[in-house]
């Protein structure tokens, strides 16, 4: 379990993380969402006691981070699959892992069987690409069989058959009574991974509760109208108490079915054109929610959006998933 | 010992140091067995050959000890790995000792096996030159090459630590040693007196005195020293111990 309490950091004049207070919950992969630049990352480092909180701090198991006797064997965390010297191979940068929290050599060759890397161990982890270098961070982060782990962005710049079986590992650490902690900006990814949400904004706590909750109050029902008279059917609903929201000549309207609305526009002689039963996509409603939180807004506001529920989905869930252990990999 | 153990594989498990101690060593032989070697065989030159003139060139090798030194820090830093040590031991006083006891021994070890291979290599081209290692003084100067070294390590090691940047420790620690520690001379009346507490004049002392004028590295020939040869390295020990001292306060404080 992490606990977090009024965590707050500042570089400079910048307030990265601002009276941030959260729990993760042990058994099950608790996603922390939140825009790039909101303030993540540096959660996780002073989780790992890497950055030095201003204020606030976190515990681990009601431990603070460089309490821990062996830390490796209590939390396990892959921050950045890039740290680690390219001219060191594989096997040597988790044996030095390994030897500084008495762990057996055995242990480095397991670990590396269980993330697929068991035939390039010797090879220097320069030469490794982006999906190699994450399974080795990996990895180093399963090396002392740890209760706790962190991952910040496990699926950055991973093809599909990667995340797919990242998503698929964490779920299983979970369900072994681990604490997972994973973060990412792309919300699509954290409603099929995570059970459970913290999210920020601006380095604030925005939500925390489970997926399915924030699914639920974010992706609301909404049906899209069009047609002639639309003025009127305006005026019929903001009476009715469901202001309708106006879109490129069409109106959204919240809190009322197709049928609903088929039947007050046939009501008040409105021809339609179009009716259709939409929901708003996860990004949208988070970008509700976070508001004025993003703090590096696209000039030239948001491209429409009137896909289809869930429209960010990746492609890649349709593949089937690979064993979670050991899947090959690809050189 | 865990973390010396920790330390030494990280250390040997990249190729920078090998080459950083074969640099050293053929910098510190090579010039050497040329100057033994190639000096016209009479007894005139033969007298002008000491066992001073066998650690000519321990001040050019231990130029690549600085680097080393740095590079075993700043690399950290550099790749991201120095946070990936501080996970795994958040104590990190004991990370950066460690790392620096280490760093000093492979560099003290270097420096003697330089110093001596050397001396063994004159002897072994120019039999007829007198650098049989007698007095104290002479011991001095051929094993002190080790200690001086170590220490000189620790001093990079420290700055490299501070400055966390290859590029920003190597030109500063370079530019002191081979510059400014002899552009201070150009200080009129004082240049001299500030000279002799420049760190790298101060240790060339432990070397050089009562070797003849075959060090002169720092270029302190003429010099009035305050101190004797261990008083300069005892100085030099202290500039590069304060130095540390500083760097982990200042590494245990900010963010990795």
């Amino acid at each position: 379990m992490i606990e977090a309490g009024s965590l707050t950091k500042r570089y400079g004049s910048t307030l990265a993380v601002d009276d941030l207070s959260f729990t993760v919950e042990a058994g099950r992969v608790t996603g922390f969402l939140g825009p790039n630049g909101a303030g993540k990352s540096t959660t996780m480092r002073m989780i790992l006691g890497l950055d030095r909180p201003n204020n606030g701090e976190v515990r681990i198991d009601g431990k603070l981070y460089r309490e821990l006797h062996h830390p490796l064997r209590v939390v396990g965390a892959l921050l950045d699959a890039k740290w680690v010297h390219p001219n060191r191979s594989a096997r040597s940068h988790l044996a030095w892992l390994a030897r500084s929290n008495g762990i057996s050599r055995k242990r480095v060759d397991e670990v590396l069987e269980i993330v697929g890397l068991g035939n390039v161990a010797g090879k220097r982890a320069g030469g490794f690409s982006l999906g190699m270098s994450q399974r080795l961070g990996i990895a180093g982060a399963l090396l002392g069989d740890p209760r706790v782990l962190l991952f910040d962005e496990p699926v950055n710049g991973l093809d599909p058959e990667g995340i797919v079986w990242i998503r698929k590992f964490m779920q299983a650490l979970a369900a072994e009574g681990r604490t997972v902690f994973v973060s990412s900006h792309l919300l699509s990814e954290m409603s099929m991974t995570a059970d459970h949400l913290i999210v920020i904004g601006r380095g604030r706590l925005i939500a925390q509760c489970t997926t399915q909750e924030f699914v639920e109050q974010a992706g609301e029902a909404s049906v899209r109208v069009r047609g002639r008279g639309l003025e009127r059917l305006h005026a019929v609903l903001a009476e009715s108490g469901h202001p309708p929201r106006q879109e490129d000549g069409a109106l959204l309207v919240g809190g009322l079915t197709t049928d609903e609305v088929g039947e007050l526009a046939a009501k008040h002689n409105v021809v339609l054109h179009e009716l259709t039963a939409q929901r708003g996509s996860l990004e949208e409603a988070f970008m509700q929610l976070t508001g004025e939180d993003v703090e590096f807004h696209a000039h030239g506001g948001l491209p429409p959006s009137n896909g289809p529920a869930l429209a960010a989905v990746s492609p890649s869930d349709d593949l089937t998933a690979p064993a979670v252990q050991a899947s090959p990999v690809r050189r | 010992m865990t973390l010396l153990a920790v330390e030494r594989i990280k250390l040997f498990s990249t190729r920078s140091p090998w080459w950083c101690i074969l640099v050293t060593f053929v910098l510190g032989v090579g010039p050497i067995a040329l100057i033994f070697g190639l000096t016209p065989n009479n007894p005139e030159n033969n007298a002008e050959l000491n066992t001073g003139t066998t650690v000519a060139f321990y001040g050019l090798a231990m130029m690549v000890i600085l680097v080393m030194a740095i590079i075993a820090i700043t690399n950290e830093y550099r790749f991201g790995t120095i946070r990936e040590t501080f996970k795994a031991v958040p104590n990190r006083t004991a990370v950066l000792l460690s790392k620096a006891t280490l760093v000093a021994l492979v560099s003290g070890v270097a420096g003697e096996v330089t110093a001596f291979a050397a001396w063994g290599v004159a002897k072994l081209v120019r039999p007829s030159a007198d650098i049989a290692i007698d007095t104290a003084s002479e011991w001095r100067t051929v094993a002190g090459v080790g200690l001086v070294f170590a220490l000189a390590a620790l001093l990079a090691f420290a700055v490299g630590t501070l400055l966390r940047s290859t590029a920003a420790a190597v030109s500063i620690v370079l530019v002191w040693a081979l510059l400014v520690e002899n552009l201070v001379l150009l200080i009129p009346r004082a240049g001299d007196e500030i000279k002799t507490w420049m760190p790298f004049t101060a240790v060339d002392r432990f070397i050089t005195a009562g070797a003849g004028e075959a060090g002169g590295e720092g270029g302190g020939v003429g010099l009035q020293y305050p101190y004797g040869p261990w008083g300069g390295l005892g100085y030099f020990a202290a500039v590069a111990i304060g130095l540390l001292i500083v760097a982990v306060v200042v590494a245990e404080r900010r963010d990795a």
